[in-house]
């Protein structure tokens, strides 16, 4: 990476249900963390990015700031909101346009939130008659693929929900903080087989904000953790996503996980055996799973030997989602994305309490949103 | 209605899509032609229903809900279409399946042999 870019500062609001709070709330919440953990006002932030799904406009937040004049750009990318936001606020840095900048996501989602309309998605009514704008269906037909041909057990399925309850009950910021054995997940309510209730996340609430800077203003600050590599992407041609009437192409569907997280490690110029620990998206267990080939960790199919050692759990080789990821977190769309990174400058920083993965000193971060956007940052300590 | 799915091939490098498309995701050229379907192809991927969507927009059969199999059905020109599948017991289109279309609205709709044979397939049609 050319111009140096570090992350001073990193806030979250609560994460799981505050019927008092609104989701501008949780973003303001999230905003005052990250700028006192940097050491930084509202008013030394010049340029700044943010967005939600569904719980307004990110830039309407001045009124409550401060009316500092400075630019405030909307971001509106699903799940990789806060991905693309976090990009829009190095980018600034690198290019010289500022030194401190502000990237926050937020939403606060009622329960049994997202009701897509197939208008909004290019499809005719029918598939909304039909029963196919369910957008768990798109995650479970991954999988089961997947499972099928690289001999992932249900068994595995569910010790990846498992592990994120377990990690939540580590977090005092997590929505869900009772562990779930692997037995009562997998007996739980079949969803969309082979996925069962208690392996997806749920619509939840939360903000988080993280602080750039350049490395002059980092240095002036201390604590900062170097964002060594950070890469977005699109997807390209023949992907697999979801609410797709089909799949174009012929052979295996392309990967814009694969896309950005490669882009991030070549320009980090760190490979991925050499992180430390990683959040990846947890959509669901088995978005877990096919993340971690997809971003370069495994083979395909080695994960099922993978989880069985024990090795993506704090301890293990490669701790994953050591905050409890989306599954015990909840998913408010906007801020999961810099919830990842939140979690992992804490790690870095040795900060996680009860789930530090001791010496950690290389992060790495997956977001994937529909309808084919992922966003991966390497931080190094 | 012709019992076939329509949709395009690029004039420029020959990918498929559906439905039918204004320009193409390969190569982004705009000279599409239309092009009907194959009828016939394999299960690809496929999930179970197993609870009611929410309605509206999604319509309660007659009789009530059930649990239905979506999933894609990859077609000989390549492309992987979405379709609600039809069977007699969702364990028949493991591994690629071969199945039929039985429907074109208001989804694309393909069975099983057995679900054919059984008189299943089409009711839907």
């Amino acid at each position: 990476m050319s111009a140096g870019v570090s992350i001073v500062g990193a806030g979250l609001s609560k994460f799981g249900r505050q019927p008092d709070k609104t989701g501008r709330d949780l973003a303001l919440d999230a905003i005052a963390a990250a700028l006192a953990d940097a050491g930084l006002a509202w008013t030394d932030v010049q340029v700044a990015f943010g967005g939600s799904d569904g719980s307004g406009l990110a830039d309407t937040l001045v009124a409550d700031l401060g009316l500092t004049g400075i630019p405030f750009t909307n971001v509106k990318n699903g799940c990789a909101t806060g991905g693309s936001a976090l990009m829009s606020a190095v980018n600034a840095i690198r290019s010289g346009a500022a030194e401190i900048a502000l990237a926050v996501g937020f939403d606060k989602h009622p329960r049994g939130a997202f009701d897509p309309r197939p208008e909004d998605w290019g499809l005719p009514a029918g598939y909304g008659e039909a029963g196919l704008m369910v957008t768990t269906q798109f995650f479970a037909i991954k999988i089961a693929r997947y499972a099928r041909e690289h001999g992932i057990s249900r068994r595995t399925l569910a010790a990846v929900a498992e592990k994120a309850y377990r990690n939540g009950a580590l977090n005092p910021n997590a929505w869900r903080r009772d562990p779930i054995s692997a037995e009562e997940i997998a007996a739980s309510d079949m969803v969309h087989d082979p996925l069962t209730r208690f392996m997806f996340c749920s619509p939840g609430e939360g903000g988080a904000a993280v602080v750039v800077a350049s490395e002059a203003v980092a240095a002036r600050l201390g604590r900062a953790v170097s964002l060594l590599g950070a890469a977005s992407r699109t997807r390209r041609f023949g992907s697999f996503e979801v609410f797709s009437p089909s799949i174009q192409g012929s052979g295996r569907p392309s990967s814009v996980s694969a896309d950005a997280a490669a882009a991030a490690f070549a320009a980090a110029g760190v490979t991925p055996d050499e992180v430390d620990v990683a959040q990846l998206q947890d959509t669901e267990s088995g978005a877990e799973i096919m993340h971690l080939a997809e971003c370069g960790f495994c083979k395909d199919g080695e994960q099922e030997a993978m989880i069985a050692a024990g090795e993506t759990e704090i301890g293990g080789r490669l701790p994953v989602n050591t905050d409890g990821g989306c599954i015990a977190n909840g998913e408010p769309i906007g801020a999961s994305g810099l919830r990842q990174v939140h979690e992992i400058v804490t790690q870095l920083r040795g900060e996680a309490g009860a789930r530090q993965v001791a010496g950690a000193r290389i992060g790495f971060t997956h977001v994937y949103g529909a309808p084919g956007i992922s966003a991966c940052t390497v931080l190094g300590r | 209605m012709g019992r076939s799915l329509t949709g395009s091939r690029c004039r420029h490098c020959g990918n498929v899509a559906f439905p039918a498309a204004r320009g193409c995701q390969s190569c982004g050229r705009s000279d599409q032609e239309t092009l009907e379907l194959g009828t016939r192809g394999t299960v690809w991927g496929y999930t179970v229903q197993r609870f009611a969507p929410k309605s509206p927009p999604y319509v309660v059969p007659e009789g009530g809900f059930v649990p239905f199999a979506v999933g894609y059905v990859e077609l000989p020109e390549g492309v992987k279409v979405e379709a609600v599948l039809e069977c007699t017991d969702f364990a028949e289109l493991d591994g690629a399946a071969p199945v039929t279309l039985v429907a074109t609205q208001p989804v694309p709709r393909f069975a099983t042999e057995a679900a054919r044979a059984a008189g299943l397939a089409g009711a839907a049609s």
